[in-house]
């Protein structure tokens, strides 16, 4: 089976920054701890391919170990939202229609009112900021995303013919859920895990970026961008790389996440 | 329609009751003290003592969330510990701010993605089509606050066309504050646009393709009028819903957009309350952005029974 150009186009663009984070723990071309007030603010040249930033610190050295920041802040946002979210959707879905599943889709309606942002200020007031409460805040917001695709998904399934001999077979709703229902979702899981991400990696950049993520000396691209921002006229290019780093990796995971969905439905092939 | 505004209603006032207990057990109730977190470790007793007095903070969780939302129903928001003047006052001044954004971003991003998305998919497949779609597929990856630092870099420091940033205040003419705002707008706009557009092409398409679109070009009519006349209504349909839950976007989009611009308006106002640890300020803010979505959401819900008849006799 062919595989749609931007599911290639998009996993190559994602897993280029993916590896660029991973090759950040053993070898990057400058240290980032090491400022070097002398040769601050350079453009692009060959000893520095992106140049440097206010404290002389390699921006390309910076974009590799905030990868690992950005990256991991949203997958672990990811992993809280399908943790929690996945079985919602699913105990909805076993009791749909009766009050268990009313109480649940209203709890979810109710995150939804708090954006991720407002999340972070509450859990910021009280413990201050971190990374952590940037996945906290991130994380809480993707559960009811996750809990609704669920609900959707299994919805359906359980009016079909094999649940329905499951169901003869003895089968309680709780073995159904995980034997049947749930291998039958892993599809719009997948495709919902990669949005995810993708929101994930903004919403981080701009938790960071208004000082309610991950704080100095942690590199991450939010914090760049933050840092640059005064000195925007006199280096251009200290907020431009960041930035481009931030739309690569999203428009990577966009399409891939485009390219999963006709790849995995194949009914929305005929619809693009 | 009674019945259905009316059961809307209800469900407008549980949101906000259970939204309001959240952050309520958020500030107040989890992190133990907030009189003895406000003033910091080196507190003496004696002034954290006085300052529970001043914050109401003496008495129960219940009388004092009580207090809280029976003040908010009458527009007191409590005094704020480091401005030392109403935040309803404080908040108002900012809503001046925030509020006119959000909407000039809204009505920007409609006016753009609308025309855009019926464009793109009244021209499927063809070079228009997957202009609009490659341009909202990059729209949907740029950060919102990165846009907008480009946006100054271009027209601020460059051509010198706008302010870098600083609000002159509504006094200072009209148009002179709403020149203010226009990069900030739309920063905002881009994100919100793009999402618009794409739903907008998917929903007319899905529209098309029914037997009374099809009926309609059949009877004589030109494409375009079959559009606007038949397919236009029940298109927007999908396109409301997005803008209802985009809306909190929106908000807090223009929350960190405000930090780009140094605008004054509530986004301002919470993050410096956040640093002072004004408390008080935090609560009122985060309970009025969460009061904002919900309201939103609840008059995307009315519009749909406007736009759809049937949907006010369903419920």
């Amino acid at each position: 089976m062919k595989l749609p150009a931007t599911l290639i186009l998009g996993a190559a663009l994602s897993a280029a920054f993916v590896l660029l984070g991973l090759i950040s723990f053993v070898w990057t071309p400058y240290d980032v701890t090491v400022l070097n007030v002398a040769g601050r603010m350079q453009g692009p040249s060959a000893d520095h391919l992106l140049g440097t930033d206010h404290f002389g610190r390699d921006i390309l050295s910076m974009i590799m170990v905030g990868a690992r920041t950005s990256i991991g802040v949203a997958l672990v946002s990811v992993g809280i939202g399908m943790a929690f979210g996945v079985p919602l959707g699913l105990f909805a879905a076993a009791n749909r229609g009766g009050w268990v599943d009313e109480v649940i889709m209203r709890g979810n309606d109710m995150v939804f009112a708090f954006p991720p942002l407002v999340l972070a200020i509450l859990i910021t007031a009280n413990f201050g900021p971190s990374a952590v409460n940037a996945i906290l805040a991130i994380g809480i917001f993707n559960i009811p995303v996750f809990a609704r695709v669920t609900r959707g998904g299994a919805l359906s399934l359980w009016t079909l013919d094999f649940v329905m001999a499951a169901r003869v077979a003895g089968k309680g709703p709780g073995r159904i859920s995980a034997e049947h229902i749930l291998p039958n979702i892993l599809n719009l899981l997948i495709v919902q895990g990669t949005i995810q991400f993708s929101v994930g990696i903004i919403f981080e950049a701009a938790l960071s970026y208004v000082g309610l993520g991950a704080q100095p000396p942690v590199p991450s691209w939010g914090r760049m961008l933050a840092d640059s921002q005064t000195m925007i006229g006199l280096a251009p290019h200290m907020a431009i790389f960041p930035g481009l780093a931030i739309v690569l990796m999203v428009l990577g995971l966009n399409l891939m996440g485009d390219g999963l969905r006709d790849h995995l439905d194949p009914r929305l092939r005929r619809m693009r | 329609m009674l019945r259905y505004l009316g059961s809307r209603l209800l469900s407008l006032c549980l949101s906000l009751a259970v939204a309001s207990l959240v952050i309520f057990a958020a500030i107040e109730v989890v992190p133990g003290d907030p009189a003895s977190f406000m003033l910091g470790l080196n507190a003496e007793p004696d002034t954290v003592a006085a300052l529970r007095q001043e914050l109401g903070l003496e008495g129960g969780y219940v009388e004092r969330y009580l207090a809280w939302t029976g003040g908010m129903l009458h527009g007191d928001f409590g005094t704020s510990y480091t401005y030392r003047v109403p935040v309803s006052e404080l908040i108002i001044a900012r809503l001046w701010v925030s509020l006119p954004l959000t909407i000039f971003a809204l009505i920007i991003s409609t006016a753009i993605a609308i025309p855009a998305g019926v464009w793109a998919a009244s021209r499927r497949g063809r070079p228009a089509d997957i202009l609009v779609m490659g341009t909202t597929q990059l729209g949907m990856a740029v950060p919102n606050f990165w846009f907008a630092m480009i946006l100054v870099l271009i027209f601020a420091i460059n051509l010198g066309w706008f302010a870098a940033g600083g609000f002159p205040g509504w006094e200072a003419g009209f148009f002179t504050a709403l020149k203010s705002l226009v990069l900030p707008a739309l920063s905002l706009a881009l994100f919100q646009a793009s999402i618009l557009a794409r739903v907008m092409r998917s929903s007319l398409l899905e529209t098309l393709d029914q037997d009374y679109v099809r009926t309609a070009r059949a009877k004589g009519l030109s494409r375009r009028l079959a559009i606007r006349n038949h397919a236009m209504r029940n298109a927007m349909i999908p396109v409301m819903t997005i803008v209802g839950l985009q809306f909190s976007n929106l908000i807090a989009g223009a929350i960190i957009i405000e930090n780009v611009f140094f605008l004054p308006g509530l986004g301002r106002l919470v993050f410096q309350a956040i640093t002072q640890r004004d408390l008080i300020v935090v609560e009122s803010v985060v309970m009025i952005l969460v009061f904002a979505v919900i309201l939103v959401n609840f008059l995307v819900d009315l519009s749909y029974a406007v736009i759809d008849p049937r949907l006010r006799r369903r419920r």
